[in-house]
């Protein structure tokens, strides 16, 4: 089959879809973008975390043709999604079901071409940047799902407290860090958001 | 069969260079490979992708243990999209096994499989899920085999043979041959020094078997090349290891098999055995078409080795001051099918079975068994993970026996600097047990009962159960214990252990530029910073660029046994010393007649220049190097060891040795049998810091580790069939944020005069001491025994078995 939706605010039609293939696998295989990872195909670990109608969601859990004409977001997007998001609304944060990314905002956004070699986009958002700044990332494997999902709380709660990040990162498992220098660097782009305003 | 052109696969490493003004050791500096993994563009080896690329899947064995009668692939090789299906009988080569150590392990079964998952046969089709369905319609004809599960069965008068014909270098000196190696380590009189104790201790432990869960399932790219060979795109640990033993049963020369690292998704362990890197390659050369094989996190279960699960039996004597007199200890460690590590990890075992304390008078004996469980080798802390559950359990018994607080008691009886081993082996360097014990304890308390201070706003998180709301404070009590261990650094027992770096110096751009090349596995713990760290010291450039890991230059050892920033950062500090003394050379040549310092000074490279130890200004680097280019690889080694004696097991086993203490909270709702940890805190010697967030990072980590494995992480075995039970993230636990609590580390940096800038190994002590500090707490909070990991509700509310 043929699924028509849009990846990171561009318009994208995967053909000869088979019936079976979960959204990661159209992602990875077929769109290019292998930045969401498949470490357990069972949404128990959260690494394949994408923004699917601005919901986060496990994309290995999601049947391909299940995303015909809706919007998805991942880590390849995350930058300039967020980059928007403070465009469309200053200050970053705001309360629950109030922001986020409109359907007409979203169509017109068009995601930046990155140099492959260097990884270097323009910028990164500021998840990304405290990740790497508090020492978040090890292997690294789960940091694109945690990015996605750390990104999702903050834009709904600009304050969260401990108990707040641990529950809403609860579903991606970290096997390097311990957890501690992921919730520091929730915390950071937290502190660094609340500056900014 | 035609070969098309070739281009590199997408995914290919390609070199990171990272500019730092200063960034030396000793700076928390970034990694060089942050920013690609946090945008999705760095590549693991899952990621690698190639024109016209095929998908390898594996066949499993159903059964532990059973004699193949007959395999049937003909419905598979008819399959459209199916390009090759591959059994024993397709093998190319005269060699036809692997192993780390021993060559016992086949690289598809023969005849029999001794473990449930073996591999048995290889499909290679145009897409992963032809590949799967091809593999499912391969019909195999088991003839079942009685199981050897545990001591009893491997050593039983009628046993079954797991390896007949046993040839190896262990085969001589074992008692039974379903016993891997055996290591006994005999020191002092026993039962004289017995007659001196006021009270004897005996226990029995058992140690579940952990797997390593890393989260990057094994997985590579094998692309056949024009010259008849194969470039191997993998994660591993030690690239030259795999080599050794992929080449052989390709039938090739190694120069023919060219590995590079792709991006490694964790490793603790369980990426040292090979797991799909010889059937890519057979795959690809079958077909002549590149081959990718990712496992899913089902196959990872199978496709690598786990944790030895063990059963410890203790006797600690002690006088009435509370000095230990004597220990005895037998640890049986289950290797499963095939050897390993099996090996290495009985020398851990019995070499570090007395922990970090003064015992003169011991009688140790260590096995690994071979039967038809799971393959156990390598991960994090082996053989001293085990013992150290034992023997802290013991020392909180003994303890406790002679009305002695626990911290005290082990203060006591703490090694310190001088001590000697049970191996006879003398701790040269510091080793500040009592102190890390001190400084655990002395750490302020959580505060009790917050729920009660919370009243209407106490958060049903942070207790016992969670967000499952079993409880809001109803039958919690609070339990606080306490744990220290040692753990080896570096390959031991008389291993040739060495790494290599090759650093080249030159001038791009009018700026010095320094590159470092190394084959060592950067698996996330942070090798390739501090390897550019370490180029920055020696050579005073900003700007360094880690080429990828490949076999292109010498052996870099393995990413394990806490050993690669000893090794791989010694090999580059020590490259990086003979690329200055060129550059002096050449700067003595170019410009020595303008300055006398040239000649007399003790010379340096700093901020670009060359510089007089008082600080003077000779030269720029890139002046010096203008026109030149400095290319240096050198191997690098540590001091030598010895051999165990295999009767009395002495000998200087060990290079150095690493020490970590931690402190456990827990509040256990006693009637759900609920555990929260509240606080995991933890003090660790690391010798010299290179970079704290990243020693920082591997501390809590490997703490979470050992937490995991006492209140959630276990593979079962059945033990009537040998089938693994729990082979998915739904039903093998590893802890989440939500399981993992605070972890503050207090960092000792007291120098190793014989490492590299002191440093001492780091990364695995802190997963041998969390474990028993957790279990010692929830000891403490119910007054159970408990002498088992994982300890599960059941065991708390006395309802399961």
């Amino acid at each position: 089959m043929r699924v028509n939706f849009t990846v990171n605010g561009r318009k994208q039609e995967a053909d000869d879809v088979w019936e079976g293939e979960s959204l990661l696998y159209v992602l990875r295989e077929r769109m290019g973008l292998p930045g969401s990872k498949n470490a357990c195909e069972q949404g128990e670990c959260g690494s394949c975390t994408v923004r699917l109608d601005g919901v986060p969601v496990c994309s290995c859990l999601v049947a391909a043709g299940q995303v015909e004409g809706r919007e998805v977001v991942t880590v390849e997007g995350l930058a300039d999604y967020a980059a928007h998001r403070t465009d469309a609304h200053p200050g970053g944060g705001c309360a629950s079901g109030s922001c986020g990314t409109s359907i007409d905002a979203a169509k017109r956004w068009q995601a930046k071409p990155q140099d492959s070699q260097t990884g270097e986009a323009g910028a990164l958002s500021p998840i990304q940047q405290a990740f790497i700044d508090a020492g978040a990332v090890q292997c690294g494997f789960c940091t694109p799902g945690l990015l996605v999902a750390a990104d999702e709380l903050l834009e709904r709660n600009s304050e969260p407290s401990d108990a707040d990040i641990r529950e809403a990162l609860s579903g991606n498992l970290c096997r390097c860090t311990g957890y501690e220098k992921i919730l520091d660097a929730v915390r950071l782009a937290a502190a660094r958001q609340e500056e900014a305003v | 069969m035609a070969q098309n052109t070739r281009t590199t696969p997408a995914g290919t490493p390609t070199n990171v260079t990272q500019n730092h003004t200063k960034g030396g050791i000793g700076e928390s500096t970034l990694r060089p490979d942050g920013t690609l993994k946090v945008t999705g563009e760095f590549a693991y080896s899952s990621d690698m992708w190639h024109e016209d690329m095929l998908w390898g899947q594996t066949l499993r064995s159903t059964v532990a243990h059973a004699e193949i009668e007959n395999i049937d692939i003909s419905e598979a090789v008819a399959m459209p999209g199916v390009y090759a299906v591959l059994t024993y009988d397709d093998l190319p080569a005269k060699m036809k096994n692997y192993g780390l150590e021993i060559q016992d392990t086949p690289v598809l079964a023969h005849g029999r499989v001794r473990h449930h998952g073996e591999p048995v046969a290889l499909v290679a089709a145009d897409h992963p899920e032809t590949a799967r369905r091809a593999a499912a319609k391969i019909k195999i004809d088991y003839k079942e085999l009685p199981v050897v599960t545990d001591e009893a069965s491997a050593l039983a008068a009628d046993a079954p043979l797991i390896h007949e014909g046993r040839d190896d270098h262990h085969a001589g000196h074992v008692p039974h041959p379903n016993i891997v190696h055996r290591q006994p380590i005999i020191r002092g009189n026993v039962e004289e020094a017995r007659k001196r104790a006021d009270v004897i201790v005996e226990g029995e432990y058992t140690f579940g078997m952990q797997d390593q869960a890393f989260l990057g399932p094994e997985s590579g790219l094998a692309v056949p090349a024009e010259d008849g060979g194969v470039d191997l795109y993998v994660a591993t640990q030690w690239l030259h290891s795999d080599l050794q033993q992929i080449a052989p049963v390709l039938g090739l020369p190694p120069e023919k098999v060219r590995m590079t690292l792709s991006g490694v998704g964790g490793a603790f362990g369980g990426r040292e055995d090979i797991s799909m890197q010889i059937h890519a390659c057979l795959l690809a050369l079958r077909t002549g078409k590149p081959v990718k094989i990712v496992y899913n996190r089902f196959e990872s279960f199978f496709g690598h080795v786990h944790r030895h699960p063990a059963k410890l039996y203790y006797e600690h004597g002690a006088t009435k001051d509370g000095k230990l007199t004597h220990m005895k200890c037998k640890i049986v460690l289950d290797g499963g099918a095939y050897a390993s590590a099996s090996p290495a990890v009985v020398g851990n075992a019995s070499s570090l079975s007395v922990g970090p304390y003064v015992i003169d008078d011991v009688d140790i004996e260590a096995i690994a068994l071979y039967t038809n469980n799971p393959p156990c080798g390598a991960m994090r802390g082996f053989g001293a993970v085990q013992a150290c559950f034992a023997y802290e359990a013991q020392m909180d018994k003994v303890a406790a026996k002679l009305g002695m607080d626990p911290v005290e008691f082990r203060q006591l009886n703490a090694m310190e600097q001088g001590t000697i081993m049970p191996t006879g082996q003398v701790v040269d360097s510091p080793a500040p047990v009592a102190e890390l014990l001190r400084r655990v304890k002395a750490r302020p308390l959580p505060p009790e009962q917050q729920w009660l201070a919370a009243g209407e706003a106490a958060d049903v998180r942070a207790l016992p159960g969670g967000l499952s709301n079993t409880t809001h404070g109803e039958g919690v009590v609070r339990g606080i214990g306490y744990a220290v261990g040692i753990k080896n650094v570096g390959f031991s027992e008389g291993f040739d252990d060495y790494s290599t770096a090759r650093v080249r110096l030159e001038v791009i751009n009018g700026e010095p530029v320094a590159m470092v090349h190394t084959a060592m596995a950067e698996v996330g713990q942070g090798g390739v910073t501090v390897h550019a760290q370490i180029a920055r010291t020696e050579l005073g450039v900003t700007q360094v660029t880690i080429h990828p890991a490949d076999t292109q230059v010498g052996s870099a050892g393995s990413t394990s046994a806490s050993r690669q920033t000893y090794m791989t950062g010694g090999a580059v500090k020590n490259t990086c010393e003979a690329v200055r003394a060129k550059v002096l050379e050449i700067g003595r040549r170019k410009f020595g007649s303008y300055h006398p310092a040239w000649a007399t000074a003790e010379l340096l490279l700093e901020g670009g220049k060359v510089v007089t130890d008082g600080g003077e200004v000779l030269a720029d680097l890139a002046d010096v190097l203008e026109g030149e280019e400095i290319d240096v690889e050198l191997e690098f080694r540590h001091r030598p060891t010895q051999a165990f004696d295999l009767v009395t097991g002495q000998g200087n086993g060990h290079v150095q040795y690493t020490f970590a203490a931690h402190r456990a909270v827990v509040e256990v709702d006693t009637e759900l049998g609920l555990v929260k940890v509240v606080e995991l805190a933890t003090a660790q010697d690391v010798g010299k810091a290179l970079n704290m967030l990243s020693v920082v990072g591997q501390i809590q980590g490997g703490t979470t580790q050992g937490l995991g494995v006492a209140v959630m992480e276990e593979i079962i075995v059945d033990p009537k069939t040998a089938k693994v039970r729990n082979p998915s993230f739904t039903d093998y636990l590893i802890p989440t944020i939500l399981d993992t609590p605070t972890i503050p580390v207090d960092v000792l940096e007291l120098a190793d005069p014989n490492a590299p800038y002191g440093l001492r190994g780091l990364g695995e002590a802190p997963t041998l001491s969390s474990t028993p500090a957790v279990l010692a707490a929830i000891r403490a909070a119910t007054g159970l025994e408990l002498n088992k990991t994982p300890v599960r509700p059941e065991h708390l509310t006395g309802t399961g078995a």
